[in-house]
């Protein structure tokens, strides 16, 4: 009985370690950030709309809001925008966008043509704060808590199930909670 | 087969070619040679995280520009390269260096192939006991075995 089983058992246990790099290779999903749980990065940016003011994460603790990372460049970016609008007229969360290594004037066309739900965008000329945030690909968002950490992070365009499934629930248990 | 090794040969030479090229994508050059070395030899097991499976130093890509700027900033600022190297797991995860670290998570992968040449030997030892005990309880000639 045992010559057959201690094999067999040799082969679930292979096929079981390989089901799991199968389904966690980095192919199959989006990198996990070290980000998440910590706190989010500071910094001082530019704000694309205000010439001349600043926008400050130190402004935005105390509050949950959704950090948008985007560019004109972007084409995913475009896709995701009708979903951003969205978000912005349920009025749960603000959305702050990060103009990532993009033209001023041509960001400014952007947000006119199509709408702007931000309520500030800061712009990443230098791309620093992009890699602050850990960002490898536009669009990218992040779920910020009033405490200032990162709670979620989702990377490509954000669709309408992402919203509904992933980041409403977490924003609204923590209010009914508070 | 003397062909084959020609164009196996012919393979290698534009691999040396493309590595040639490496240094059309990522120009720099820093005062000094000692620290030209660090930069080259970190941007080489920096994983480029848009496209993966390259380099910072192989990358094309903006991001990798900029990842490149700040291993080159860093290092001139007098950071060591463990130094630079967790400034970048930091941001992007283990997954950005291509020479994965030790730590307690991963500790298993490294102990993994002394484990599994532990029970191949311990495998291998019981069969061999267990042939050599079959030798040695029957050694009586085929011949009595027919008779019997």
């Amino acid at each position: 009985m045992n010559r057959f089983l201690l094999p067999l058992g040799a082969f679930l246990l292979l096929a079981v370690v390989l089901a799991v790099g199968i389904w966690h290779s980095p192919e199959k999903g989006v990198i996990a950030s070290p980000l998440l749980g910590r706190p989010a990065p500071q910094f001082a940016l530019p704000e694309l709309n205000h010439p001349g003011r600043q926008l400050r994460s130190a402004e935005l603790k105390g509050r949950w809001y959704l950090f948008n990372v985007w560019g004109t460049w972007c084409t995913e970016c475009r896709a995701e925008h009708a979903v951003l609008l969205k978000v912005q007229q349920a009025g749960v969360v603000p959305l702050i966008g990060l103009d990532w290594k993009d033209d001023d004037a041509q960001a400014r066309d952007f947000l006119t043509q199509l709408g702007n739900p931000y309520q500030a965008v800061a712009v990443d000329a230098s791309g620093r704060a992009a890699i602050d945030w850990g960002v490898y690909g536009a669009p990218e968002t992040f779920l910020v808590n009033p405490q200032g950490i990162i709670v979620y992070k989702h990377v490509g365009a954000l669709t309408d199930d992402t919203w509904t499934r992933e980041i409403l629930p977490r924003v609204s248990a923590a209010a009914a909670g508070s | 087969m003397r062909v084959h090794l020609s164009m196996v040969m012919a393979v290698m030479l534009a691999a040396l070619g493309a590595a040639g090229t490496a240094r059309a994508v990522d120009p720099t050059e820093l005062p000094d040679p000692a620290l030209q070395a660090r930069y080259l030899a970190l941007t080489h097991e920096l994983r480029c995280m848009q496209c993966q499976n390259e380099s910072l130093a192989d990358s094309p890509v903006e991001l990798a520009a900029d990842l490149r700027r700040e291993v080159r900033e860093q290092l001139l600022a007098g950071k060591s390269d463990e130094q630079v190297r967790a400034w970048m797991a930091a941001r992007y995860g283990d997954f950005i260096l291509f020479r994965p670290r030790y730590s307690w998570r991963n500790a298993w992968l490294w102990g993994a192939p002394a484990v599994l040449l532990l029970i191949g030997a311990l495998v291998s030892w019981r069969i061999v006991r267990e042939r050599t005990v079959l030798l040695a309880t029957d050694d009586a000639p085929l011949e009595e075995d027919r008779q019997g």
